[in-house]
């Protein structure tokens, strides 16, 4: 079933009362719908066919796809050249800036770029230490940081000028998102940071994992009093553990990513733990999905990125809804 | 120092106390700092309050200080130079992710910004650092600022 909001053809759409962007995740969000979307791991190569066979594992099952920027420190295909390729054939992607590696003159040229080229959507990331990454001796640049980039995209789109004051003639028509993690420390801070970052222009969160419901709840909860769920769509992050091991690497190793014993115990006791550690993943999106003002989530299946499909489809979270994909025509007419 | 800094956010309240109390005083000298001179005073003042802040906040000189708003902990002082914290990747503990041995310094921010009067200024958004004013005096610079706001006042 294709949805009548649904587009069907390749992005950008005609543009809509009340929206920013031209693109499909504001269209479905601002419907109503429960949206979902997934990261999309960039290839340590040349070829564009590798960001194809990648994306097509998400094919009918998500409504962004996020072209990460350096993820983790390690370096991979550009973000903006990866949303190039998936823009045009008509992929939704979800551009990802980090702060790390360019300063305000190169990000700006960046958004100009990527917009022109079909991108509606960008999440504006600080991004991860150099430290962490493949090339620690790399300079760390962090002009900007993740608020102030949403400031500055922000200002481009809609006073159409850079940060300079110098005037942009076409703007960027983008969808602003960020990130923020409920299960990192300061608990009582963070809703009030996500306010700052609402203020500063993100229409959507994606967060980083979340296996504590708990610390989601909360954090909802208190940003609800706030009054900040009507003015920002939240998309909380998950993904499938391959093993227990894998669980506690994480845990001891990737700072902001909280596991609680009970997942890890679930893990050790299975016999296959990476199907497991998928189950898990399903039902920590049906938990999330009941959660009141929750308009989505977001995949993140590192390694695992073709057990993304079988995890939509097992949630039943897209209730029988199409997301929209390059020849998704095609297909129907032949059913 | 990071014991001093560690000191200055558990004593934020006195501290700002004390910038209340010395910023009126600074902009009374508004005549004299301009009889000698901002230019020459410039270099003087500079080492002064790089000493003074360096010790108490480990003080980067970004020359545009913020330390009202982050519970007198120095965003400088973030690995990732962050001036609107924390990032995500703050440890269970409360210490960095870059520095697994250091508190963060937004998770310090915020333990100081609680105890300030003005508690709500760590919500204010801030904006990019300005690089062409780094190493010069954040002081000189906001007793012109504030006096040359306080004539704007008065002549209207």
């Amino acid at each position: 079933m294709i949805a009548p909001f649904e587009p069907h053809s390749g992005s950008p759409l005609p543009e809509k009362e009340g929206h920013v962007s031209r693109g499909r995740l504001e269209r479905v969000l601002r419907a109503g719908q429960f949206a979902v979307t997934a990261e999309l791991a960039p290839p340590d190569s040349a070829l564009a066919e590798d960001v194809y066979e990648r994306a097509r594992l998400f094919d009918g099952y998500v409504d962004g796809m996020n072209a990460t920027d350096g993820s983790g420190a390690h370096c991979h295909m550009s973000s903006v050249a990866m949303c190039a390729l998936l823009t045009n054939v008509g992929y939704s992607p979800v551009l990802q800036i980090s702060c790390r590696d360019k300063n305000r003159i190169a990000i700006q040229g960046d958004v100009l770029g990527a917009a022109a080229m079909g991108v509606s959507n960008i999440l504006c990331l600080s991004g991860d230490g150099v430290q962490v990454g493949d090339h620690p001796e790399a300079k760390p640049v962090f002009d900007l940081d993740s608020m102030s980039l949403l400031e500055t995209i922000r200002i481009m789109r809609d006073e159409s000028r850079f940060l300079s004051g110098r005037p942009i003639t076409s703007p960027p028509q983008v969808f602003l998102g960020a990130a923020e993690n409920p299960s990192a420390p300061p608990f009582d801070f963070r809703p009030l940071r996500l306010a700052k970052k609402i203020a500063a222009g993100a229409q959507f969160i994606q967060t980083q994992y979340v296996f504590d419901i708990d610390h989601l709840r909360q954090f909802m909860a208190k940003s609800r009093d706030l009054g900040l769920l009507e003015k920002c769509f939240i998309l909380p992050g998950v993904g499938p553990l391959a093993s227990a091991r894998t669980a506690l690497w994480i845990r001891n190793n990737v700072p902001g990513i909280h596991i609680p014993d009970e997942i890890i115990k679930r893990l050790e006791g299975a016999s296959e733990p990476k199907l497991e550690g998928r189950k898990i993943c399903v039902e920590l999106i049906q938990q999330i999905k009941e959660i009141e003002d929750v308009s989505g989530v977001h995949i993140m299946a590192y390694r695992q990125e073709d057990a993304v499909g079988e995890i939509v489809k097992q949630s039943g979270v897209l209730e029988g809804r199409v997301p929209w994909y390059p020849g998704c025509e095609v297909q129907s007419n032949l059913a | 120092m990071y014991k001093f800094r560690l000191w200055s956010v558990s004593n934020a309240r006195k501290l700002e106390a004390v910038y209340r109390n010395f910023e009126p005083v600074l902009i009374r000298l508004h005549p004299l700092f301009k009889w000698l001179g901002y230019g020459r005073l410039e270099k003087p003042v500079r080492v002064v309050e790089k000493v003074i802040k360096g010790l108490m906040f480990d003080c980067q000189m970004c020359g545009k200080c913020a330390l009202s708003s982050t519970g007198m902990s120095c965003p400088m002082n973030c690995p990732k130079s962050i001036r609107n914290g924390p990032c995500g990747g703050v440890r269970l503990d409360g210490n960095c992710e870059v520095k697994p041995e250091m508190r963060c310094v937004w998770v310090e921010a915020w333990r100081g910004s609680q105890q300030m009067r003005d508690s709500a200024a760590i919500n204010q958004v801030q904006i990019p650092v300005n690089h062409l004013l780094k190493d010069s005096s954040s002081w000189l610079r906001v007793v012109r600022h504030e006096f040359a706001a306080h004539e704007k006042e008065l002549a209207q």
